[in-house]
Formats: structure tokens, sequence, C-alpha cells
């Protein structure tokens, strides 16, 4: 049974626009702008519109659409949302207007670069909707392409490295994950990640990968896990976890300030999404038997991230490690969800508030660093390419509405309650401290120190004397007031109502932890 | 339901919506910003007296009485998080202190900031700090308190720094900010594991509320780590985020460094209301500190632990405050050290002990504060009290107020409201079953509190004027900068004269405070108890012979005997002979060096902190940096290179090996085919002669081959 395909359409709707940009002349730029931007702004609508067609009211798919593709091998072509798709989609079409408002200033090849935009957008939209490996596998990997090569030629001066390492980086995971789905495909036969997950519930899939595979003698606990391992490290790298995380400060250093807000606000997202969507349900077995190492591997990427993030003397590579400290919140209230608790009846509020933490946090966080990346941006173009954090001082003088504007979106990342990145992080913890009260306790300092370096940007950037050099700094324009504007007002906005947000998700997510106890 | 309790609300939002709309203003638009916050302010007095004649009315029936107001907020799983507000008499009190002093201080900041080029933004600060402050007051439920709270941080950060362009109020903002944050991380664990155990964070809701009886038996019965009982493991967890607030030891050291703010901050914030708030937190969950759903004191060790805390840190901040130099420091350690009274008063007494000195404080300290805010006003920005002396001549009326501050603050008997509220504290204390140690540190602190005040007045007021009129010391020169006055353009009579009385827009709230201070002391005398029979809802009475019972009066002549000493120790050191120059050492200083450096250097604790936590978060920043760049990501360059390596390898291989032996094979062929391709060389000569042997041969074996 399928349902209008409004799916279908909202992804192919930025790949017509992408292809239509691209064929337009180098020098027609107005037109390639306004063209990308419209485009982006039509899957905006139909984002609001599939949000307002949306039934909270049940944890089911929506929306689903299934068509044969490739029958002999089980694949088909499979689109559906639930929540947790729905926050994702919206978000996505929340943060790719704004990162190409944030581009306008870009002059070499304009129509490419937006049509590389539009690409990576229609990837996401794949990704975020696609229910069937193969299906879902082809956007993975469509959407790594396009940010390879707006890094490669529109970045800064090691941008080369920088996108090999960052492809080749997710690549390897990429690879691992591929043949780990192979390898379930030959035992199990399927798929699809809604017959997959029947699978891993009921506990047949790693006796189904021993009797079908049986590698070099290993034992049935061991061969599921090697697989689960592989899987894992596609979306570890993505995330990405520590230690897989060492691509991500040289390429968020290196990327124009569009394509950063892209891959702070939209791409990390997809690593967290792949945990909740695929490895939480057809694995949680295999999270259960590693989870102590799991929950290790989240409290250590909160508490290093942002010890490093402190060390940062360049303001990008310091919102990077930021946003991994942000997300590594996200992996510790997933990893907390999985556990097998005694009393399942009275753990199941805790797991539904870690799991609603997560996904709020997902939106939130990727509204907020997209903005923030915007900011430094703007004071890296007035600053004639300095972003340093000792470049600066005192700027509050001279641009206070800059510094006002921005000074509330480093409080929201600093997760300051009133704006929008607080709940996220208080349900994460009040789920996390009932489930496992010590990664919930050593989280807290990646808290502390996450404010010590938010305030020492508000310190040394903001006040302080003033910096003879930047006495000329113009503020902020109107035109940019306008656009920056609806970002923040949506910061107060979800910090004032996250229930605008969880409303739709926590149907879903209540489903998603009935479905976690067998 | 009715009305006040319905619209308990807008006493938060008025000053929220003037503060949103001051944050929209331009600079130049003072008088709007000021009316605005002002009339605001005015209005949420309005409404909180009403609340608190709604609160009397419901008051005097032998129990506390409550209403409230819940409402839904977000769901997850299948609960509802809800949020409210709550008026019963603690609230009451708050309600009216916080707005009362609060407009007092606006009205005071009109006159105090009026140099100041950033008039508007500050107004537009200040209003949001009083709806965040109202706003914790109010709350019926710890996750909205939680939010307040955070938000009064916030405002204050904003306002310690607001003189943004000194390097050292920014980095004053920011040690406040982190270390309020450390205290409240722990108070955010302890939300967690309350809102995991009782299943609600409402206080009060139908009998449901955490804090309703159900709900504290609930949480005394289960035992956690180590034997405790939960409620007592969430109520030290909550605690820590009131040590932090109120600034009691050990995280006590951002408070002095406040002071790094103008003087209506420091009144406002750090006397009267935000640190109080640390205190008004543990009186707002007492069920949880006492184990019983009623406000009486327990021998829990949550108590216990609030007792020891209080009286160590009122000892500890009082010996600092004996050998400071800045007036408004001295003032800054002084707070501390009587939120240490009221914390111990909680601990020992229950809330009506420890809130009636709050209330009482509240008012001589931020009296005292912005007296010292006149004082510095009228010396032309000068801070130092070892540069002023002989002041009560140029300002009578300042000094006159900031005298009953004094004594209120000290404890001098009968008229002035410090000594009831103290009294009631050292009564409670000396009543405590557990240790009499909280008591003789009770009244050693009270002790040393009348010798450094007295010590500050006599520095200050009397004797001589020790500035060489005429010369500009270094503080002017900077506050004028950040007036926004060029250098060469203040007159030069303005700068060289002689201090001179403030105008009536802060001379008026000084008197009104004064006033305050005195008759507030009445409502909870012994003799009629009145504030204690309200926060604890007990029955009144008018006890003529209270005050001959032994206790009390044992007490109240302690205090008087204590007050007299501090005063006459005070004196004997420090007024006997006034202080000549402002260069001249310090008389304890003279008796005794390495203490008082030891007092003055605030017992090294800064440099320790420095040393200990700043340091290891540098060290450890500087660890995980230097992981990333060597060690992973040295992994990823190693397998980057061995892949390379690899690659290099085979390329050795495909050039080397198998193209070299390719090669040489299709030279074979082509040799070969050389060889073969000579017998095709066209010569048709040749081909005859072959064919000719050829015949030939075949013949002669043909005939050869027949025969046999």
């Amino acid at each position: 049974m399928n349902a209008s395909p409004i799916l279908s359409i909202l992804i192919l709707l930025p790949l017509l626009g992408g292809v239509l940009v691209v064929g337009l002349g180098a020098e027609q730029k107005k037109l390639a702008r306004s063209l990308a931007l419209g485009f982006s702004f039509l899957s905006l609508a139909l984002a609001i519109v599939l949000w307002r067609k949306f039934v909270p009211t049940t944890g089911e798919l929506q929306f689903e659409e299934t068509h044969a593709w490739i029958p002999s091998i089980g694949v088909q072509y499979h689109l559906g949302i639930d929540g947790l798709s729905l926050v994702l989609v919206l978000l996505s079409a929340i943060v790719v207007p704004m990162s190409m408002l944030a581009s306008w200033r870009i002059q070499e090849r304009v129509p490419l670069y937006f049509a590389l935009v539009l690409f990576l957008q229609a990837g996401l939209f794949g990704t975020f909707t696609a229910l069937n490996f193969f299906h879902w596998f082809i956007f993975w990997e469509m959407s790594l392409i396009p940010a390879f090569f707006l890094i490669k030629l529109w970045g800064g001066p090691m941008r080369s490295a920088a996108a090999t390492q960052f492809f080749v980086y997710t690549m390897v995971g990429s690879v691992a994950m591929l043949l780990a789905f192979l390898a379930i495909y030959l035992s199990v036969g399927k798929f699809d990640f809604t017959d997959l997950a029947d699978v891993g519930r009921n506990g047949t899939l790693a006796s189904a990968l021993s009797v079908k595979l049986g590698w070099y003698d290993l034992s049935v606990k061991r061969l599921a896990l090697v697989i689960f391992g592989a899987a894992f490290l596609g979306f570890a790298v993505k995330v990405p976890l520590v230690p897989f995380h060492t691509w991500l400060p040289n390429t968020y250093a290196e990327a124009p300030t569009g394509t950063t807000m892209l891959l702070t606000g939209l791409m990390s997202k997809m690593g967290v999404y792949g945990f909740i969507r695929i490895l939480l349900p057809i694995f949680s077995e295999q999270i259960r038997w590693v989870l102590t190492p799991l929950l290790w591997l989240a409290v250590i990427t909160i508490v290093y991230s942002a010890g490093a993030a402190f060390a940062q003397r360049d303001l990008k590579r310091l919102l990077g490690y930021s946003s991994i400290n942000h997300l590594g919140y996200c992996l510790l209230g997933v990893f907390v969800a999985a556990k097998m608790m005694a009393n399942e009846d009275a753990s199941a509020n805790d797991k539904a508030a870690a799991l609603n933490g997560v996904i709020l946090q997902l939106f939130n966080h990727g509204l907020t660093a997209s903005t923030l990346f915007w900011f430094v941006g703007m004071l890296e173009q007035r600053a004639g390419g300095l972003r340093g954090l000792n470049d600066f001082g005192g700027i509050r003088k001279v641009a206070p509405i800059f510094c006002g504007l921005m000074g509330i979106a480093l409080f929201s990342s600093l997760g300051l309650p009133g704006l929008n990145g607080f709940i996220g992080e208080f349900l994460i913890f009040r789920g996390a401290f009932a489930l496992s009260t010590w990664a919930a306790a050593v989280s807290v300092v990646g808290l502390l120190i996450t404010a010590i370096f938010i305030l020492t940007i508000l310190q040394r950037v903001f006040n302080g004397p003033l910096n003879g050099k930047w006495a000329g700094l113009p503020d902020l324009t109107i035109g940019e007031r306008v656009l920056v504007l609806p970002a923040i007002g949506l910061m107060f906005v979800l910090g004032v109502y996250p229930q605008f947000i969880l409303a739709a998700v926590n149907s879903t997510v209540i489903q998603m932890v009935r479905q976690l106890r067998f | 339901m009715n009305w006040i309790v319905q619209h308990l609300w807008l006493i938060p939002a008025l000053p929220l919506l003037a503060a949103g709309l001051t944050a929209l203003a331009k600079q130049r638009h003072r008088k709007f910003a000021a009316s605005l916050s002002i009339g605001s302010m005015i209005g949420s007095l309005i409404l909180s007296c009403l609340a608190f004649k709604d609160a009397l009315q419901h008051s005097g029936a032998g129990e506390v009485s409550r209403q409230y107001l819940n409402f839904k907020w977000f769901q997850f799983g299948d609960q509802w998080l809800k949020l409210g507000w709550v008026l019963d008499p603690l609230t009451a009190v708050m309600l009216a202190m916080v707005c009362f002093v609060g407009l007092l201080i606006f009205i005071y900041s009109v006159g105090y900031m009026s140099h100041d080029e950033n008039f508007t933004r500050f107004f537009c600060f200040l209003s949001l700090f009083a709806a965040a402050m109202l706003g914790v007051v109010i709350a019926n439920n710890l996750l909205l308190l939680f939010i307040c709270w955070e938000l009064v941080g916030l405002t204050s950060y904003l306002l310690i720094g607001f003189w943004y362009h000194k390097p050292s109020a920014a980095a004053a903002a920011k040690k406040a900010f982190i270390t309020t944050r450390v205290g409240d991380l722990a108070f955010l664990l302890g939300i967690a594991w309350l809102y995991s155990q009782a299943g609600t964070l409402t206080f009060y809701d139908h009998g449901q509320g955490c804090l309703e009886k159900d709900g504290i038996t609930k949480l005394v019965a289960q035992a956690t780590a180590g034997g405790m009982a939960v409620s007592t493991g969430i109520a030290l967890l909550i605690f820590c985020g009131a040590i932090g607030k109120s600034g009691q030891m050990p995280l006590h050291v951002w408070l002095p460094d406040a002071m790094e703010g103008p003087a209506p901050v420091s009144a406002l914030i750090h006397a009267a209301t935000m640190v109080a708030a640390g205190v008004f937190l543990v009186a707002r969950v007492y069920p949880l500190m006492s184990g019983s759903p009623g406000g009486i004191p327990s021998g829990t060790a949550a108590l216990q632990v609030v007792t020891w805390v209080g009286a160590i840190t009122a000892v500890f901040a009082a010996t600092i405050a004996v050998a400071q130099t800045d007036i408004k420091r001295i003032l800054a350690y002084s707070t501390v050290s009587q939120l240490g009274f009221m914390m111990l008063g909680l601990g020992v007494g229950g809330i009506a002990v420890g809130m009636f000195h709050l209330i009482t404080h509240a008012f001589f300290k931020a009296l005292l504060f912005m007296g010292a805010g006149s004082v510095i006003h009228g010396c032309h920005d000068e801070q130092d009290i070892r540069r002023m002396g002989g002041l009560r001549k140029f300002m009578p009326l300042t000094f006159a107020t900031y005298a009953v501050g004094m004594m209120a603050l000290s404890g001098v008997p009968i008229l002035f409201s410090g000594f009831w509220s103290k009294d009631e504290i050292l009564h409670s204390a000396h009543a405590w079953k557990i240790s009499h140690w909280p008591f003789y540190l009770a009244v050693f602190g009270a002790l040393l509190t009348a010798f450094y005040m007295t010590r500050q007045v006599l520095l200050v007021f009397f004797g001589d004027y020790r500035i060489a009129l005429g010369r500009i010391t270094r503080t002017e020169q900077y506050s004028l900068e950040h007036a926004g006055v060029p250098a060469e353009e203040h007159p030069q009579s303005e700068l060289a004269g002689a201090p001179h009385e403030s105008p009536p827009s802060m001379t008026g709230p000084l008197v009104v405070l004064a006033v305050c201070s005195v008759i507030l002391g009445f409502i909870g005398t012994p003799l009629w108890p009145w504030f204690q029979s309200f926060l604890t809802g007990e029955h009144l009475r008018f006890d003529g012979h209270a005050l001959a019972k032994p206790d009390v009066l044992f007490t109240m002549i302690l205090s008087v005997v204590v007050v007299t000493i501090g005063v006459g120790l005070g004196y004997w050191l420090y007024g006997r002979k006034p202080v000549a120059t402002a260069e001249e050492a310090d008389v304890l200083e003279a008796i005794q060096p390495e203490v008082f450096t030891l007092l003055r250097r605030k017992y090294y604790f800064d440099e320790a902190y420095d040393w200990a936590f700043v340091g290891l978060n540098r060290w450890w920043a500087k660890a995980c940096d230097w992981l990333d760049s060597w060690v992973w990501n040295g992994l990823v360059q190693l397998c980057a290179y061995v892949v390379v390596g690899i690659s290099w390898v085979n390329r050795v291989i495909d050039e080397y090996v198998v193209n070299l032996s390719f090669d040489e094979v299709c030279r074979r062929v082509a040799g070969g085919g050389n060889l073969l391709s000579r017998l095709q060389d066209g010569r048709v000569q040749r081909y005859l002669r072959i064919i000719g042997i050829a015949l030939t041969g075949l013949v002669l074996v043909l005939i050869w081959g027949c025969r046999s």
C-alpha cells in the first residue's frame, strides 16, 4: 500500500534543482544563486507540508512507499518516515537555505557550488527516509561526493589534504559497513531495515551469521561482534566518536563556511541517525554485550573533545571539537537506551527520556552549530581571513549587535536554560542518570569544560579592551540581521516550547523503547 | 483559586517584558529604559503586596497554607513534565523583599549610572535579573527553579562584566559563572536523581508532589550507596548548587571578585537577592533536607552538612574581611560570612530562623553597599579605605544611614534588626544537640563582624580626609575613561575637589532602607514572633515573659557582650589614634604581619585554585590536543603511509617485475617474428631455390622409401 509519493518528490526536488543549476554558465551567478535558493525554499515548504500532515500520535512509519527494484537480491525502493526522520528532514530543509545564504559571496564557479549543495541535500533527504540498505547506501555515499568537492574546490589553504582525508576516512568506514551488511544478507537474505530489525529482535541474527558464514572458527558471539564492529565503524567515523575523529577539525577548518554549516549541522547527524535507525534495532543484543566499553567511548568522547576544544586557537577548529562534544551526549543517550535493565517497566520512561533528549539535541545542535559557524564566517570575512581566538578583543564596543546575537548562540551551545540547547541535554542526563549513573556523573565534566571554553571565547573575542586593529569593524548590516534572526528566534522558541519537536517524536520513541525490550 | 494565584506569573513577567523592550531600545533612550524598568518593578511590587495579603489571609490556621497552579510543558514517554508556581508564606516574604529592595536599587541606579554611556543596557540587564530572581522565588517545580537559577547566573555574568573593556571585570564575570556552574552541575545531577526516584519534580501537586508527605516518606525510606538515604543524597547534591550560588566555602572565590561590577549590582545581586537564592533554595527544599514534610529541623546528615559549612564559612570569611582595604570587598566577605550564618540558622533552627536573617540582612546589606557606592561616587571613584577618612563631615546623610546599617550588621541590641535575627541563630545553635561547636563559631563570627565593621567605619568616616587634594588617583582616571569622558575634558575643580554628598536619587533609598533596618527587627522578636509563626504555621502569641526565659536571656546578654567587645576592640585599635596617612601600615599588620598577610591574601585560595583546577583544565586540554595531533592522527597517518607503501611496492612490482618480464617476452616474440619474417623476403629466386631443394629431397625420400 503506497501513500502519496511525497517523499520521492522531496528527494527529487533538489536533484532536479541541482541538474538545472549545474547547467548554467559560470557568468550567470545571480541566476544560479537565486534558482538554488528557490529550490531549497521549495524543499522547506514541502518539508513543512510533510510536518503538518504527519500524525504524531502513532509511532508507526508514515508516507511509506514500497516498490520492487531488484527482487532477486531483495532490494526494494522503500521509503518511509517516523518522528526521528521527520525531525531530521525538517532540520535539513532549514539548514540548507541558511548554508546557501552564508555562501552568497562566493565568486568562483558559482553554479557548480550551489548545484553540489543541492545534490548534497538530495542525498541527505534520501538517507533520512530510505529503509532498505541498498537504497539507503546509495544516498549515504551520494552525500559524500558533493561534500568532497565542496571542500576541495572552495576551501582554505590546506583544502586538498583535508578533503582527501575526509573522503578516504569516511569511505573506509562505509566500506566496512557495506561488507557487514553483505555478510548479513548472505546469512539472512534480507536488506530491508524493518525485516532486519525483526531478525535482530528475536535473537536469530548471531546464529544465522555463524551458520552461513563460519569464518576461521570464530564462536557465534565473536562472529556477531565482528560484524557489528564493522557496521559500527561506518557510523562511528561519521558522528564522529573518539578515536575516529581526527578528520573533523581539519575538515571543518578548511571547508568554506557554508559547507562547514552543512557538515556540522547535517552530516554529523547522519551518523547518529544510523546508530538509532540501524544499529540499535538490529544489533541491540551485540550492543548489550559490549555496553560498558561503548559507554566509556561515549564518555571519553564528551570529556576528551571538550578538553581538546579548550586548547584550540582557531575558532573553527574549536567549534569543530565542540560539535564532537555535543554529539557525544547523543551517543551517551543512545547507548544507555540499549541497556537491559532489571525492571523494564520502570526504566521505560528513563529510556524514553534519553531518546527524546537525543533527537531533540540533534535538531537543536544542528541549528545552533550552523548558526555559530555562520557567525564565525561573518567575522572571518570582516577580518580579512583571520579567525584566531587571540586575534580580536573588545569588539563588543564596535559591533554590539553582532556580539549580542553571537552571544545568544554561544550560550545556547553552552546549554543555558531558556534557549534551545538545554532541554535535550537535560533529558539525556535524566535518562542516563537512572540507567548508568557513573556515565552521567563523569559526563557533567564535559558540561563544565564546555562552559569554560565558551566563556573564554566571549572573554577574548568580545570583552576586554578594544584591539586597535578592529576599531573600524562593521557591525551586522540590516540584511544580515534579518537573515540571522529566524535562527535566533527558533533558539528562543524551542527553548521555551520544546513540545513543538517532542510532540512529533514522542510516540516514535515510545515505540522504539518498546521494541528494544525483547 | 483566586485571582492573584492564577496571575502570579505576572510578577516575573513584567520585568521580563521591560527587559525585552529595553533590549531593542537605542542607547540614547535613557528615560524610556529607566522608567520602563522602574515601572515594571512597581507593578511587580504591587502584585507582590497583593500576594502577601492573600498569603496572610490564608495563614494562621495552624499549618502552612499553600496555593499553587501547575501546567504541562512537554511530554516524554508516558509522562508529562509539569511546571508551575506556588504561593506560600516563604514565597510571599521573598517576593515582597525582592521587589521592594529591587525597586529601591533601581531608583538608586538612575543616579549612580547617570554618567555611564551604557545606561540603557544596564537597565535591560537589571530587569532581566529581577525577572529571573522572581521566577526562582515563585517556582513550584525544581526544573523551573533551576532554569531561573541559571538565568540569574547569566544576568550576574552580564552585570559583573558590565564594564567589559576592563580585563579584570571580564575575568571576574567568567570566574563567577564557572564557579557557580561547578555547583550547578552537582545540582543538575541532583535534579536528575530526584526525578528518576520520585517521578516528579513538582513540589506541591495535590499530594503527589516530591516535597509532600508521600514523596518524602518514599525518598527517605530508600537507601543508596553507603547506607545514605536517597533524600539525603539528593539534598546534598542540591546543596552543592546552593554552595556555589551563595558563595559558601569552598566555592566562595567568585563573590569578592564580583565587586568589579557597579555598586548597584553589588547591592542587588551580591547582597540582597542572588546570593540569597542559595539560602532560599535550601529553605524551599527543606523537607528533603530534614526528611520530614514540615519546616522543622532534624538531625539528618544533610542538615548537619549545611550547619557545618555555614558555621565554617561564617568564621572563615569574617577573618578575611578583617584584613581587606577595599570598601566593597570588606562588604563582600561580610556577605559571605552572613550567608554562612543563614545556612547555620537553617541547619540548626529551621526555615524561619534562616529566612529571618536573610530578610533583615537583605535590607541592611543593600543599604551598606549602596552607602559604599555613595562614598565611592562622592570620592570620585576611590575605593581604598586607606585613602578615605573623615567623610562624615562631607557626607552626613550617607554617614548616618551607613552607621545604621553597620549597627544592624554588627548586632547592636534592641533597636536594630540584625540583633534580633542573629540572636535567633545563636539561640538555635546553642540548643543544637549534636554539637556545640557551631555555636562557638557563630559567637566568634559575630565578634569579628562587629570588629571589622567598626574598623571600616572608623577608617572611612572618622579622622581626617587622607587624600592630598589635587592629585588624581589612578582609579579616578580609569573610571572617568570608562564613563566615556575623554581625559582632557574633566574640569580641574571636580577632579581635585573634596568629596561631596550624593544626589537625592541616591540618598533617598538609603534613608528608606535605614528605616527598614530598624523596624524589621520587631516582627521577629521572642516577645512577638510574628515572622516565625507566619513561616512555620504555628499559632502566634504575644509572650510577655519570653525575654525572661533563661536560654533566651543568656543568648541576648552574650550577644550584647560580644558586640561590645567587637566594637570596643575596633575602637581601641583604630579609633583612639586616627590613621594619619594613606600609606601607613594597618595597626594589625604592625602587630602580626604574617597573619595579616595571610588574611589579606584570602588564605591563598585563589592561587591554590588557579594552580589546581585552572592548571588541571589547561593540562587536560594540552594533553588531549597532543594526543590528537600525535597519537590518533599519527595512527591515521601511519595507516596512510602503509597504504602508500603498499601501493609503491605494487608499482615497483608492476613496473620492474611484471612489466619488464612482459616486455622481455614481447621482445622474444618480436625476435622470433623477426627471424620468421626473413623467410618472406620477397626474392622469388630464393623461393624457387628452396622449392627445388625441397622437391629434390622429397623425390629422393620417396624413391628410397619405396625401395625398402
